[in-house]
């Protein structure tokens, strides 16, 4: 299926620019193309695909029905709309609000918030197509856990001590509805299709708009590993030996910052240089979901020391996924 | 003179649906009071969780996203 971008890619190069091919240069060129012409035509169809079905998916009735579920399942659901449900990261204060103010427990709103930026629907396509089924497999299961498991542990420490105080009483307020008073949910509007067309095309054009620029930026450091970079150097240098080169790795994510979708085309061609697995991943998820300057925007809802713990939780678990999965990759 | 309402907490999408209402405002010449609230607290009080949201006289009339230029001409034209 995706035999055209290789072609496409390949007249391009020999063809049309003339470069000799086995060379580094031709080889760099050759996966640039292939790379951002096979991404570009997968993003725009398939935003707009996904976007007709989950049309009618919004904020407010994931907080709805979180509201009503009982803890155990709140995490495993919230973990799981926070993979789904779209909403922009300038979002996340308000939602953090909306939450709590309904009552939900701060363990399973931050399963949520934890998720919602390590996976998305243009993350696991973009993972199927370039790294394959099975890694993308991992990828989520991953993704999940340590948003359920950091929402449970934020949930052990009784992390709404250290909300900012006015966040704290909405939660009281919130819990303290009787079940009659919690929000009715909204009616659901039924969507005609020309509506979730409209929907889904403005959301192609849009997440494409957003998120174009890093496709390439991501895809050309991607090329220059792959035409310059040595082959095996990484594998010498920073290979399963070096214990070292995870937390190393998670570090070099921090003052990084990029959605998912630029991250992905870096970790393939990370991958098939040699970089262990659980390294790479680990690189990655700090890229996403650790910056800064998300951080210091949750201020506004949480006290510092909040805000510390939770970092230094993230970090600790992209960490421990580094390590886990470098451990156990011979085994996969 | 209709009163409008801009809630986000500043992120750039907040600040161009600001920059676009003022723009559709000086073009169709109707003078509007335009207020941006950026306060969580606040936005919470309005049950708003997709920013930015906006609202026309107490009302929210659209949120999650940069409206366009039609549905800003709706709310601000007077009928």
């Amino acid at each position: 299926m995706f035999q055209i971008f290789t072609d496409f890619a390949s007249w391009l190069t020999y063809q049309l620019l003339g470069l000799a091919s086995e060379t580094k240069l031709a080889d760099a060129v050759h996966f640039f193309i292939e790379d951002v012409s096979k991404i570009f035509v997968l993003l725009v169809v398939m935003i707009y695909l996904i976007a007709l079905m989950r049309a009618s998916l919004n904020v407010e009735k994931v907080r709805d029905y979180l509201q009503k579920k009982h803890k155990g399942v709140g995490y495993l659901m919230g973990s799981s709309f926070g993979a789904i449900t779209p909403f922009c990261s300038c979002s996340s204060i308000p939602v953090f609000l909306g939450f709590t103010s309904a009552g939900i427990p701060v363990g399973i709103t931050m399963a949520f918030l934890i998720t919602s930026p390590l996976i998305n629907e243009v993350a696991i396509l973009l993972l199927m197509s370039l790294l394959g089924f099975k890694f993308m497999v991992l990828y989520v299961f991953v993704g999940m856990s340590i948003g359920i498991l950091g929402g449970l542990f934020l949930d052990a420490i009784k992390a709404e001590r250290w909300l900012q105080s006015f966040a704290a009483e909405a939660l009281v307020r919130g819990q303290s509805q009787t079940e009659s008073q919690k929000s009715t949910p909204q009616e659901t509007e039924r969507l005609s299709i020309k509506e979730r067309h409209q929907f889904a095309k403005t959301e192609a054009f849009d997440i494409f708009g957003r998120v174009w620029k890093w496709v390439i930026i991501g895809v050309g450091l991607g090329a220059a590993l792959h035409g310059f970079v040595p082959d095996g150097w990484i594998e010498t240098h920073l290979g399963d030996g070096q214990w070292w080169s995870v937390p190393a790795a998670v570090f070099l994510g921090i003052p990084l910052y990029s959605n998912a979708t630029g991250v992905i085309p870096i970790m393939e061609s990370l991958i098939t240089n040699g970089l262990p697995v659980g390294t790479t991943l680990a690189f990655c998820m700090s890229t996403v979901a650790a910056s800064l300057p998300e951080f210091i925007l949750l201020k506004q809802v949480m006290q510092w020391r909040l805000l510390a713990i939770l970092f230094a939780t993230l970090l600790f678990a992209f960490t421990c996924v580094g390590w886990i999965f470098n451990a156990f990759t011979p085994f996969l | 003179m209709k009163n409008i309402k801009v809630l986000g907490t500043g992120c750039s999408k907040c600040k161009n649906t600001i920059v676009l209402i003022t723009q559709v405002a000086e073009q169709l010449e109707v003078a509007i009071n335009l207020e941006k609230v950026e306060d969580p607290n606040q936005i919470m009080m309005y049950g708003v969780m997709s920013t930015p949201a906006v609202m026309v006289d107490e009302v929210i009339v659209h949120k999650g996203g940069i409206p366009t230029k039609e549905e800003i001409t709706s709310w601000i034209s007077d009928t």
